[in-house]
């Protein structure tokens, strides 16, 4: 039960169907990698597990620890332990970090009781000093102005603060720098624990030297064609994609 | 989710309540010169006054409704239906426990005598036509500040009062400040004297309890030479399905050196025409400010200005609107330089959701004799829904060699890339709109004083949670 469960998922974009039965399961306590090409529907996933409007489910359905997250709204979703890194995060224009953060751990209190603003700080203050950001930040918009880095660590802050139970992490390494990427995989270890869940999805291999996964997923054109242990991202790596496509029966792409 | 919808209510629509009251003062429904003749017995005018009402009331019968360039809503507006003056008395007590209980209750939920307390030098409270409350801390009182209702201004301190008096707003400027001059009743008259810094806000609250009402308070604040002064003030209605008019007429006068802010809360029930006109006089190297946020009302006609008559004065218009449904915000800023080295800035934030409208009307003019004048004028408008309009007049009129203008507009939306987001972090629609909202505005609502903040982003908070999902 305790687990984000996909199960026979398929998801359209208008006639254009994207997630094509897709199952995964990922534990309490376990790190997942999701690897696969361009286009091949990792962001869809990540999105539809979220609860973004503009994808229609067409078949099957996503389990939280048991609770249905369809019949949940994207928000109820957060609140109860989902957390999603995009690929590409959002400005909110004029909204400073701190703000933004606050109102979203206030989210999360029972009605009628105050987020204590000293402890909220401590706690700000530590994540930050772990991800290396300069306390500078907490007074910016959200993601206004920022380097594609600079956008990667602030989702680490916000799921550092927000102590999801289930995590999807969509390409936070793409745009870093090898040093941010160590940084950001740190965050991430740091986080590692028997109560968290996480989806770490990626295009390289190179995140995986440093965020250990248990399990590797290969995904192509939408379904995961092969899963395996993390030496699967090294033969991956070796290998190439079109040998996964070539196994998995799938066209090659030009 | 909404689980205590009591508390909740309340709490939404704050002004949303009336009390019934007696009202021992009541000039009838309509408007002529027995109407005039009637508020100048009752208020003990003195003749000049009475003169000056029955003049403006024949330039408002002889004036058009400016529908050629502003809203036909004008046009709704049946002057012959609405009452012109409702009292209980024409004293202002100086204690809250001599105002009349049926009146004081409607104070009380509204918070006015806490804030008093809290981190006010003063406050002036009306009810419909008159004054009811009007007091100062003793300190601020011993240094000379002079803070009463106008009815009061012009009996006890008619030299400084007359001399100022309808010098900024002549009685023709508009066809409302024409109805203003005419029936005017209640506001506040400050005088500051030289040198004297006003350290809290003196603030004044109108309240209109009455249907079919009209509320024509007249302010008129005078800060003396090196003077200092921040005046606040805030309205509510409740919420009738007739038309309810507010027709102010605010005249600010800078002497030499002086600062004068002026901030204005509104939070007017969707019934309520709002058409006012503020405007200041600003002399050398004195500043006036406006801070202005309008919400609610049906519609809202305002421009607050400021001449800049004497050499280096500064003015300034801080503005946030926001159209609900169904609402008009036409406001703006008139800038008049009027001598060297003025300068002025306008900045101007307007929120428009579902089908609500904000207009950004601007007046910029500098003529081509003056040297070394500047104007900034930045307008951002931001729209929530398909549905939503705003439209930006900027009229500028820089002259003159030394003299320059910079101009900005932009239209913006949240995206739903953008609510998304904030959602997946836990925030409902409404709370990731109002969050939005707020960060829309944030840059310029920093420059209010904390008191003031905090309201108009509660007031914001509650707007949004009304109109989404
Ligand atoms: N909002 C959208 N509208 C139309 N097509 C989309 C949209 N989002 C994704 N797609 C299409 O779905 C496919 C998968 O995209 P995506 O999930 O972003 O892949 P990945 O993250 O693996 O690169 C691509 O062909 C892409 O063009
Ligand atoms: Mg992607």
């Amino acid at each position: 039960m305790q687990q984000l469960e996909i199960k026979n998922l398929r998801v359209a974009i208008g006639e254009n169907e994207i997630i094509r039965d897709l199952s995964l399961s990922v534990g309490l306590g376990e790190m997942h990698a999701v690897m696969g090409p361009n286009g091949s529907g990792k962001s869809t996933l990540a999105k539809v597990i979220a609860g973004h409007p503009d994808y229609k489910v067409t078949g099957g359905e996503v389990l939280m620890d048991g609770e249905n997250l369809f019949e949940l709204d994207p928000d109820e979703r957060a609140r109860k332990g989902l957390f999603l890194a995009f690929q590409y995060p959002s400005e909110v224009p004029g909204v400073t970090i701190a703000n933004f953060l606050r109102a979203a751990m206030q989210a999360r209190l029972p009605e009628g009781e105050e987020l204590e603003a000293t402890d909220y700080y401590a706690k700000l203050y530590e994540k930050m000093d772990l991800l290396e950001i300069d306390r500078s930040f907490t007074s910016r918009a959200v993601n206004e102005g920022f380097s594609g880095g600079e956008k990667k660590r602030c989702e680490i802050l916000q799921m550092a603060m927000l102590d999801p139970r289930y995590a999807v992490l969509d390409e936070t390494d793409s745009g870093l720098d090898i040093d941010a990427l160590k940084v950001v995989a740190s965050g991430v270890n740091s986080l590692r624990g028997p109560n968290l869940g996480v989806l770490l999805i990626t295009h390289y291999q190179r995140l995986l030297n440093y965020i250990v996964p248990d399990f590797v997923h290969v995904m192509v054109h939408g379904r995961i064609v092969r899963s395996g242990g993390k030496e699967l991202a090294l033969e991956l790596e070796e290998k190439g994609y079109d040998w996964i496509r070539e196994h998995a029966g799938e066209p090659v792409a030009a | 989710m909404k689980t205590d919808t009591s508390a909740v209510n309340i709490d939404r629509d704050k002004g949303d309540f009336h009390y019934k009251v007696d009202y021992g003062y009541d000039a009838g429904v309509g408007l002529d010169e027995r109407v005039v003749n009637y508020i100048s017995d009752v208020k003990q005018d003195p003749d000049w006054v009475r003169e000056f009402r029955l003049k403006a009331l024949q330039t408002f019968e002889s004036k058009p409704l400016p529908t050629h360039w502003a809203s036909k809503d004008l046009e709704a507006i049946d002057f012959n239906k609405i009452r012109y003056y409702l009292a209980q008395g024409q004293r202002a007590t100086r204690s809250w426990d001599e105002v009349p209980e049926d009146v004081k209750r409607t104070f009380e939920r509204l918070g006015i005598p806490e804030q008093e307390r809290k981190f006010l030098a003063g406050v002036e409270a009306q009810f419909d036509s008159e004054a009811v409350y009007s007091n100062i801390k003793k300190a601020v009182g011993e240094q000379g500040v002079i803070f009463v209702g106008s009815t009061e201004g012009l009996k006890e301190y008619p030299e400084i009062f007359r001399r100022w008096f309808g010098k900024v707003i002549p009685t023709g400027d508009n066809k409302f400040s024409a109805l203003n001059s005419a029936v005017f009743s209640g506001g506040s008259f400050i005088y500051v004297p030289p040198g004297v810094k006003v350290k809290h806000p003196l603030q004044a609250y109108f309240r209109i309890n009455a249907e079919n009402f009209g509320q024509f308070e007249r302010t008129l604040i005078i800060c003396d030479e090196g003077s200092e002064l921040t005046y606040m003030e805030g309205c509510t209605a409740p919420k009738f399905n007739t038309a309810t008019l507010h027709s102010a007429v605010v005249e600010l006068i800078a002497l030499k050196g002086a600062k004068l802010q002026y901030i204005t809360v509104q939070n007017w029930s969707p019934n309520v025409f709002n058409l006012v006109t503020k405007r200041g006089l600003a002399h050398e190297e004195s500043e006036i400010k406006w801070i202005d946020c309008n919400i609610g009302s049906r519609l809202t006609m305002k421009y607050p200005g400021v001449v800049l008559k004497g050499r280096k004065s500064r003015g300034e218009v801080l503005s946030i609107a926001l159209a609900n449904n169904g609402q008009h915000q036409d406001t703006g800023a008139k800038m008049i330089h009027a001598a060297d080295e003025t300068t002025s800035n306008i900045i101007s934030k307007s929120i428009s959701i579902g089908t609500g409208r904000a207009t950004y009307r601007g007046l910029v003019h500098v003529p081509k004799h003056l040297k070394n004048c500047r104007n900034n004028t930045e307008c951002d408008a931001l729209l929530i829904n398909a549905t939503s309009r705003t439209d930006t007049y900027p009229a500028i009129t820089v002259r003159g060699t030394g003299n320059s203008v910079q101009h900005e507009a932009s239209v913006s939306q949240v995206s739903a890339e953008q609510i998304f987001y904030m959602q997946q972090r836990g925030l409902s629609e409404a709370q990731a709109m109002s969050l939005s909202v707020n960060g829309f505005v944030n840059d310029l609502v920093r420059q209010f004083p904390m008191e003031y903040s905090v309201e108009l982003k509660r007031l914001i908070e509650l707007e949004m949670e009304g109109s989404v999902g």
